[in-house]
């Protein structure tokens, strides 16, 4: 094994199981901070493939936008005085065999097909990814920016306090 | 030698994962959690595919996108959920169970 090997296996090991304690802890408080690490987790296996600025953009945009929106979440739909913030879990047994099966399944799939060998060389990819935001992805580009807009404001719309109702 | 199976290995734990928690919660923040694991899982194989295939930096394109979505939907999820508290006292799914608010 090289080091790469090392690294993949450690980042391999601490999404999933910070994952894992995302869905199985009872705490929601433990849930949002496993969380925390599941998103590091994935930016340095982003790291690991060559997307430079996709980790990044991981880093930005889920531990400081998602992450903390997640947390104002988890404190504003508790009272103050609930110091326990423990939740509760419906159909255990039936939701663990469809995940369990669902794993089995995937991992399955995943060593028997034969993939392509061809590798894409690393290097940086920020300036490429930009190009093709402003060709050819440019519709969907605009999309995703006026996508932005719409649920800021029907977010602020949503939580709003009607004055006459 | 970590090859392409490895991370849709690892992509695939997160969504098993991800529907578990959606299937066992009731807490709507944690059926919000469980679905950023299902995204994440999903933006693991685009990379992971954009990186084995040799096809390009497509992968990485659509990624940004996911993120995108991923972001709008968790501030209206979040609206609602707020709302929903307001509402009914309740952070619980199944107990948001009235059509007329």
């Amino acid at each position: 094994m090289t080091a790469a090997d090392y690294v993949f296996w450690v980042f391999a090991i601490l999404t999933v199981g910070s994952a894992a304690v995302v869905v199985l802890a009872r705490s929601l408080i433990y849930n949002a901070f496993a969380l925390l690490f599941t998103f590091f987790g994935v930016a340095g296996l982003y790291v690991l493939l060559g997307a430079d600025f996709l980790a990044a953009a991981q880093l930005l945009v889920y531990v400081g936008g998602i992450m903390v929106l997640l947390l104002f979440g988890v404190m504003l739909t508790h009272r103050i005085t609930d110091l326990d913030l423990r939740t509760e879990t419906t159909q255990m047994v039936p939701g663990l065999i469809v995940g369990v099966g669902l794993f089995t399944i995937m991992a399955a799939v995943a060593f028997k097909t034969q993939w392509p060998e061809a590798l894409r060389p690393l290097g940086p990819t920020t300036s490429d990814i930009g190009r093709m935001f402003l060709g050819e992805y440019l519709l969907a580009f605009e999309a995703a920016s006026v996508l932005l807009l719409v649920a800021l404001i029907g977010a602020a719309m949503i939580v709003r306090r009607k004055k006459d109702a | 030698m970590i090859g392409l199976e490895h991370y849709l290995l690892v992509s695939g734990a997160l969504l098993s994962l991800g529907v578990v928690g959606l299937l066992t919660r009731r807490n709507a923040v944690n059926v919000l959690m469980s679905i950023e694991l299902i995204l994440n899982s999903a933006n693991i194989n685009l990379v992971a595919f954009s990186r084995f295939a040799a096809g390009g930096l497509d992968g990485q394109v659509f990624a940004v996108f996911v993120i995108v979505v991923a972001a709008a939907e968790v501030a209206v999820a979040l609206a609602i959920v707020l709302t929903m508290y307001r509402l009914r006292r309740t952070p619980n799914l199944d107990d948001a169970d009235i059509l007329k608010g």
